[in-house]
C-alpha cells in the first residue's frame, strides 16, 4: 500500500457546537471527535443539522457557541480559504470557464506552486480518480459522475489533511452511485486523509464509513460503527433510521427482570427491563422474525397474529408488511426457500424475546422519517 | 447515452418544425426589411449617386480633416461612455442579484424610470445640473472649490450619454449575473482563494458575457447619439450625427450625409469584427451551470 498513507489525516473535535438562526437551532450542542484518518459519516434526514455541521467545519458557517478544533488547533473565526480543507459538493461546483486540468490546478496555482510540480500533481490527482484523459475537456462536456470525480481530484490535489463531502453522489443514479462509493472508499484508503461524509442514505453510510454519527433535530443521537448502530441502537430514532425495523407498542407490564407488552390482546415479552421511567417499546429487526401460517409449529418465545398487507419480491427473498391487531405494521423478511404468502393471508409472527430491543418511546422518531 | 434518450421525431417532422419556427420570425423580418433594409439601401445608393454617380462624396469625406477628427472623436466618446457604463453598472447589477425581491424591484424601477422620461427632458435636466451656474458648480463653490467647466465639454457629453445608456448596460449584465452560481465562489474559497481572488478568477470571468453584451449595445447606440451631444456638447465635442444632420437638413447634401453614415457603419463593423475573437472565446468557455 501507499507509504504516504500513514497518519496524514487531521483529528476534528467539536465541543458543544451550537448554531442558531433566530429562534431555530440548526445545531444544538453537538459534540463529536473524529480520529485522524477516519471515515466519518454524518447521517440524518434533511434539516437534521448534518450539512450545517459540515459547513461549520469547512468555515462556510460560523458557530453561535462551542469550540471546533481541526488538527488540535481552534479554527473558530478562521475564514474558509485559510483552513486548507478539501470540500466536495453535491452540485460538483466545477468552474465552467476552466478546463478539467485548470480546475484541478486551481488550488495549486493559489498556493504558488511552480508549473512543473503543478502538472505532476494534477496528473496524479486525475489518475487517482481515473480521469487522466480528460484534462483538456470542459466540465460541460462531462457526465455527472465524471464531473464529480474531477471535483474530487480538485479537492485532494493540494493534499488537505481533511476532506469534506456533502452528499457528493446525491445527484447520480443508483448504479453509478454504488460504483463511486467503492471508488471513494479506495481513495480514502490510499490517501489516509480524514474523510467527513454527509448523506441521508443509510445504506451509503453503512458501505462507506468507519463510524457513523446519526443526526436528528440538530443533535447527535448516537455515534458508532454501522454494526453497533444496527445491533444496539441507543434510541428509537436510530433504530428506525438504520435498516428496516418493526416497532411494537402496547400496554406495558414490567417486573424486575422482564417486560411484557400487550398488543390487541396478545402478549409478548422480553427478558429485560428499561431503566428509568420512560415508556418502553420493542424494536425488531426483520431477519429476527419468522413468519408462519397459524397453527404451525414455531421457534421463538413470542407470537403475534396479523394479515399480509404487502408482499414484495426482492430476488434474494421476499419482504412482507404484516398488519397487526392494533393496526400497526410489522416488516418481515423471508428467505427464498421459505414459504410464500399472499395478500390478505392470516399469518403468525414468531420471535425470541432476547432479540427484541427495548427502547424508550419517542413519538418524534416516526414523524421525522418520511 | 443514446439508448436512454426518448424517441426523437423523424427528420421530416423536425424539418416541418424548423420551418414553422422560422415563420414566427416573419413579422419582425418584414419590419426590419421595411424600416432598416430599404432606407439603408437608399442611403448607400444616394451616397454613390448624388449629385452624380461616383465616389465623390467619399473623396470629400476623407479629404476634409474635420470629418476625420469628428469620426475619431465619435469613437473616443463612445468608448468612454462604454467604460463609464461598465464601471457604474457592474456593482449595481451585482447588488441586484444579492438583495431580496423587494429591494430588487426598487432597483429595477430606478433603472427603468428614466426610460419613461423623454430623452430630451433628461438631457435638459443635465443642462441644469452641469451648466456653469448649475447645481454641481454651485455646490462646489459653496464648498470652497473652484467651479469646473462641464457643459459644452466632452466630459459633460460623456456624463450625459452614460446616464441615458446605463440601463442598456445594467440589464444584460444583471441577466448574466443572476445565472452565476454563487456556490462556485464558495468552492473557490474552500480551495484557498481569498475573497478578492475568488472574484477575479471565478465571478468576473463568468460575468464577462454580460459585460460584452452590454458594452456592444451601449457602444453602438452611443455612436449614433444625436440629442445629448447636441445639447450638452460644444463645437469641440461635436459627434458625427451632428455633422450628418447639418449636411442633410441644413445643406440638403443627401449624398454627403449618406456617405458619412456608410463610413460610420463600416467602421463599426470593422471594430466589432476585431473584438469578436476575444469575446467569442470567452463566451464558449463560460458555460452555464
Amino acid at each position: 500500500m501507499n507509504p504516504r498513507a500513514e497518519n496524514r489525516g487531521a483529528a476534528i473535535d467539536l465541543d458543544t457546537v451550537s448554531k442558531a438562526y433566530g429562534s431555530f437551532k440548526a445545531l444544538d450542542g453537538v459534540s463529536l471527535r473524529i480520529e485522524p484518518g477516519e471515515f466519518m459519516t454524518l447521517l440524518g434526514p434533511s434539516g437534521s443539522g448534518k450539512t450545517t455541521t459540515l459547513n461549520v467545519i469547512a468555515g462556510f458557517t460560523d458557530v453561535t457557541s462551542g469550540s471546533l478544533l481541526v488538527g488540535g488547533k481552534s479554527v473558530v473565526g478562521v475564514p474558509a480559504h485559510k483552513r486548507n480543507i478539501g470540500v466536495v459538493f453535491q452540485h460538483y461546483a466545477l468552474f465552467p470557464h476552466m478546463t478539467v486540468g485548470r480546475n484541478v490546478a486551481y488550488p495549486l496555482t493559489l498556493r504558488g506552486i511552480k508549473q512543473d510540480e503543478r502538472k505532476k500533481r494534477v496528473a496524479r490527482a486525475l489518475d487517482m480518480v481515473k480521469m487522466g484523459d480528460f484534462a483538456h475537456r470542459y466540465p460541460s462536456e462531462l457526465s455527472g459522475g465524471q464531473q464529480q470525480r474531477v471535483a474530487l481530484a480538485r479537492a485532494i490535489v493540494f493534499d488537505p489533511p481533511l476532506l469534506l463531502m456533502d452528499e457528493p453522489l446525491g445527484a447520480l443514479d443508483k448504479k453509478l452511485r454504488e460504483w463511486l462509493q467503492l471508488e471513494i472508499k479506495r481513495i480514502h484508503r490510499e490517501l489516509g486523509t480524514t474523510f467527513v461524509y454527509v448523506t441521508h442514505d443509510q445504506e451509503e453510510a453503512l458501505v462507506l464509513s468507519d463510524r457513523i454519527a446519526v443526526f436528528n433535530r440538530g443533535r447527535i443521537e448516537q455515534v458508532g460503527t454501522g454494526r453497533q448502530l444496527y445491533d444496539e441502537p441507543a434510541t428509537l430514532f436510530v433504530g428506525r433510521f438504520i435498516g428496516d425495523s418493526t416497532v411494537l407498542r402496547g400496554e406495558v407490564k414490567s417486573d424486575g427482570t422482564s417486560t411484557a407488552l400487550t398488543i390487541a390482546g396478545e402478549t409478548v415479552s422480553a427478558p429485560r427491563r428499561l431503566a428509568g421511567e420512560a415508556h418502553p417499546v420493542m424494536l425488531l429487526r426483520p431477519e429476527k422474525v419468522a413468519i408462519r401460517r397459524p397453527g404451525q409449529d414455531a421457534a421463538g418465545t413470542n407470537r403475534l397474529s396479523g394479515t399480509i398487507a404487502e408482499a414484495i419480491y426482492l430476488g434474494s427473498g421476499s419482504k412482507y408488511e404484516v398488519k397487526l391487531g392494533d393496526g400497526s405494521t410489522a416488516i418481515v423478511r423471508s428467505p427464498l426457500a421459505g414459504e410464500s404468502f399472499g395478500l390478505g393471508e392470516k399469518v403468525e409472527l414468531c420471535f425470541d424475546g432476547a432479540d427484541a430491543k427495548l427502547l424508550p418511546d419517542d413519538s418524534t422518531a416516526d414523524t421525522t422519517l418520511t | 447515452m443514446s439508448a436512454l434518450e426518448p424517441t426523437t421525431p423523424s427528420a421530416l417532422q423536425r424539418a416541418g418544425w424548423a420551418w414553422r419556427s422560422y415563420a414566427l420570425t416573419l413579422p419582425a423580418l418584414l419590419l426590419l426589411v421595411a424600416v432598416i433594409g430599404y432606407p439603408l439601401l437608399t442611403i448607400v445608393l444616394r451616397s454613390l449617386s448624388e449629385p452624380q454617380w461616383g465616389l465623390q462624396n467619399y473623396a470629400w469625406f476623407f479629404g476634409a480633416p474635420v470629418n476625420l477628427t469628428v469620426l475619431q472623436r465619435t469613437f473616443t466618446i463612445s468608448a468612454w461612455v462604454t467604460v463609464v457604463c461598465v464601471l457604474c453598472a457592474y456593482p449595481y447589477a451585482y447588488l441586484m442579484t444579492a438583495v431580496g425581491p423587494r429591494v430588487r424591484l426598487v432597483l429595477v424601477l430606478c433603472v427603468l424610470i428614466p426610460f419613461w422620461v423623454s430623452g430630451v427632458v433628461r438631457t435638459l435636466s443635465w443642462v441644469i445640473l452641469l451648466q456653469d451656474s448649475g447645481v454641481i458648480n454651485s455646490l462646489l463653490r459653496s464648498a470652497g472649490f473652484d467651479g469646473v467647466r462641464l457643459i459644452r465639454t466632452q466630459t459633460g457629453v460623456v456624463i450625459g450619454m452614460a446616464q441615458v445608456l446605463l440601463p442598456f448596460m445594467i440589464l444584460p449584465l444583471y441577466s448574466v449575473m443572476k445565472g452565476i452560481d454563487l456556490r462556485l465562489v464558495q468552492a473557490a474559497r474552500s480551495l484557498g482563494a481569498r475573497p478578492s481572488r475568488a472574484f477575479f478568477t471565478v465571478y468576473l470571468p463568468l460575468s464577462l458575457p454580460g459585460v460584452y453584451a452590454g458594452a456592444i449595445i451601449v457602444f453602438i447606440l452611443a455612436l449614433g447619439f444625436y440629442i445629448t451631444p447636441a445639447l450638452l456638447g460644444g463645437p469641440r465635442s461635436t459627434m458625427l450625427s451632428t455633422l450628418v444632420q447639418t449636411q442633410v437638413l441644413s445643406l440638403l447634401q443627401w449624398g454627403r450625409g449618406g456617405a458619412m453614415g456608410v463610413v460610420l457603419l463600416i467602421a463599426t463593423f470593422v471594430l466589432l469584427a476585431l473584438a469578436a475573437p476575444v469575446m467569442r472565446s470567452r463566451y464558449r468557455d463560460a458555460g452555464r451551470r
